[in-house]
């Protein structure tokens, strides 16, 4: 005996916004997941399109590599808008 | 890194409020800890199906009666949400079942009392899920991920649960002397278990120190059962009926309710499964998924001959 | 009588409404007690959808009646013999395959049926068509899948759902029989009669049992007798349960 296969459920509330993941769940087959996740993750009126993707296909970075990962972005300040000074007087840039 | 600089690290992310995530470093001692936390609060929400699972073919109206349908069904899926938590941590439903099954893993005692009238769903909602909900609120912010994302969402649909059973008992306690009587009756069942649910008091706890420091957990037992107590007691008064403790009195310096000295004999008793349903529940969850194998086997079964007949036409 | 409604249009409404709760309730039994906690809380679904649809035509029937009786008066103060529900939808649970034999041959007449309920002249049947269609293509999607996985599955699935199905067989053409209350709104064009559905009916079944590897049974044996509230014996016990506390406490709020 063993468990069906957990499945990771991404769901989109409304047209327009990303799929978000919600949660897992086990199920037989994808089509299963999909209806068990309509029927777990969707009973209060939550979305309007289900993702499932089976969880050992999902490949995860490694957290003891965040800081080689992630400092390279952490001073690159000149990407975001609040870098340059433009005077008031020209408006909404 | 050695043992030595990781745990201090760990430690600082909890300090600074950091989550924990899934594939972060832990000490192995916390992760046994979460473990066991989540699976006994997953294998608490599917055995606490099954007393108000008790009353849902007697629900006196269409309109109570869905309203108890759809609050159970709640507990199944806040079971869902956490054994799902717990798997993050690298162990399998089918380990937590069997931990349940054979009686290794705990559940709360609470639901080996007996749902023995319709008030019952009244006092349920309203103290037991009021209870748990105390816990449930500090735990939205633990300190592992996982295991708080799924208290947001299972606090985000408990909202409804206690209102459910306060409204029965509201019902009850306008209408006959006999339904009154009921509500009363209930309350006085369902009082101490409900205290109890917070678990030993702190100088009797084993594992609160530990579980403070990681964050997992952010309020004592006695702190909880206090704001409990506080947060109960005037909506007791609203309905007229008697919280039975004769201790019971305001102190107006300390702003809290004082209660009454808790049975502690009765609360291990019942631990030790010995209360009236300890059997019963055990036996009904058992029953249900060795009934349950030959189905999860057909699916699995046929989701392997159909991946295997796709296999044959794609070329 | 509302004076412009018909008995018949009441019965029938009754008859829906017996369908709907007594399948939810038994549903409903399974609380708890699933095969694997998806599918636990997948059957709660269906249950309340089924009480939910329950609601709409005894609060139909109410209206129609006109003698002040509420949804609760109908669903908890009718006895055994006056509940007009189809024999199939009061049947047991038994195990896993049992209920998905029932709930298959009622889904497969109950989305067709509906389908054509959306097109009565008579406004308050279509409108709770409108609602129950979309909910019964879940229910009928569900327990094919069902009947196909346990069909296809294991030699000991195919073997409990072949019994299942041949046990639950004689219980599914009662669905197809008019009583003389729908003949009466058939032959008033309120509703659809047999012949519309019967073909989509026959080959979703067909269909299916085919997929599924599984045998289509040749008993003839043909049971009814529930429209007219003669009842197999479960129903009673059921009653017993869903009827206990407006029963034992007559005439109180809860």
């Amino acid at each position: 005996m063993k468990d069906w296969p957990l499945w990771e459920v991404f769901i989109r509330s409304r047209n327009g916004l990303d799929h978000k993941h919600v949660g897992s769940l086990h199920a037989a087959d994808w089509e299963m997941a999909i209806e068990n996740a309509r029927d777990v993750y969707t009973r209060r009126n939550e979305g309007v399109s289900i993702w499932v993707v089976e969880s050992k296909y999902i490949h995860a970075s490694d957290p003891e590599e965040q800081d080689s990962m992630f400092e390279s972005a952490r001073d690159k300040v000149y990407r975001h808008p609040t870098f340059y000074d433009i005077p008031d007087e020209v408006g909404h840039m | 890194m050695n043992q030595q600089d990781l745990e201090s690290r760990f430690q600082d992310k909890i300090d600074r409020e950091v989550k924990i995530e899934a594939k972060d470093w832990m000490p192995d001692a916390y992760r046994k800890t979460l473990i066991r936390q989540i699976s006994q609060h997953a294998h608490s929400e599917v055995v606490g199906m099954l007393p108000e699972g008790n009353w849902i073919t007697r629900a006196p109206s269409l309109r109570r009666k869905a309203a108890l349908l759809a609050k159970v069904q709640d507990e199944g899926g806040h079971g869902l949400y956490l054994y799902a938590a717990a798997e993050t941590m690298g162990v399998s439903r089918d380990q937590l079942l069997d931990e349940l099954h054979t009686g290794k893993a705990k559940y709360s005692s609470i639901f080996n009392y007996p749902a023995l009238s319709w008030a019952d769903m009244g006092a349920i909602g309203w103290l037991v899920d009021g209870a748990a909900i105390m816990n449930q609120v500090m735990l939205q912010r633990t300190s592992y991920g996982p295991y708080s994302r799924a208290m947001i969402r299972i606090c985000k649909e408990e909202s409804f649960h206690q209102r459910q059973g306060y409204e029965i008992l509201l019902t009850l306690v306008r209408g006959s002397a006999e339904q009154k009587a009921m509500a009363q009756d209930s309350l006085n069942r369902w009082w101490w278990p409900s205290l109890m649910m917070f678990g030993p008091s702190d100088a009797e706890s084993t594992h609160s120190a530990q579980s403070m420091a990681w964050k997992i957990k952010r309020k004592s037992n006695d702190v909880l059962r206090q704001a409990f107590v506080d947060a109960t007691v005037p909506q007791a008064q609203y309905l007229g009926l008697t919280i039975p403790d004769p201790d019971l009195k305001w102190n107006e310096e300390t702003g809290h309710w004082e209660f009454g000295p808790i049975d502690w004999d009765e609360f291990w008793n019942v631990v030790k499964g010995n209360g009236i349903c300890n059997r019963q529940r055990l036996r009904d969850r058992v029953n249900a998924h060795e009934e349950g194998a030959w189905v999860r086997d057909a699916a699995l079964a046929y989701a392997e001959k159909k991946q295997a007949r796709k296999a044959v036409v794609t070329p | 009588m509302n004076q412009t409604a018909s008995p018949s249009l009441f019965q029938f409404a009754l008859y829906m409404a017996d369908n709907c709760l007594v399948l939810g309730h038994r549903l409903g039994e399974w609380c708890g007690h699933g095969p694997v906690l998806e599918q636990d809380i997948a059957m709660t679904n269906i249950s309340l959808d089924l009480i939910g649809q329950a609601r709409l035509y005894y609060q139909y029937a109410a209206e129609l009646e006109g003698k002040g009786r509420t949804e609760d008066d109908l669903a908890y103060l009718r006895s055994e013999r006056e509940y007009t529900n189809a024999l199939l939808v009061e049947l047991p649970n038994g195990d896993f395959a049992h209920t998905i034999a029932r709930q298959f041959l009622f889904d497969a007449w109950h989305l067709p049926f509906l389908k054509t309920m959306l097109s009565s002249p008579d406004a308050g049947l279509a409108d709770i068509a409108g609602k129950a269609v979309k909910e019964v293509t879940y229910h009928l999607k569900w327990s094919r899948e069902w009947v196909l996985r346990l069909g296809d599955g294991t030699d000991e699935s195919h073997q409990r759902m072949q019994t299942a199905l041949d046990e639950a067989w004689m219980y599914r053409l009662e669905l197809l029989m008019p009583a003389p209350f729908e003949q009466r709104l058939i032959d008033a064009g309120v509703i659809a009669g047999p012949d519309e559905i019967r073909n989509d009916w026959e080959q979703t079944i067909a269909d299916t049992l085919r997929e599924a590897t599984l045998t289509t049974p040749d008993d003839p044996a043909v049971q009814t007798g529930g429209k007219t509230g003669i009842h197999t014996e479960h129903l009673g016990h059921m009653l017993a349960d869903l009827q206990y506390m407006q029963r034992a406490y007559p005439g109180l709020e809860w």
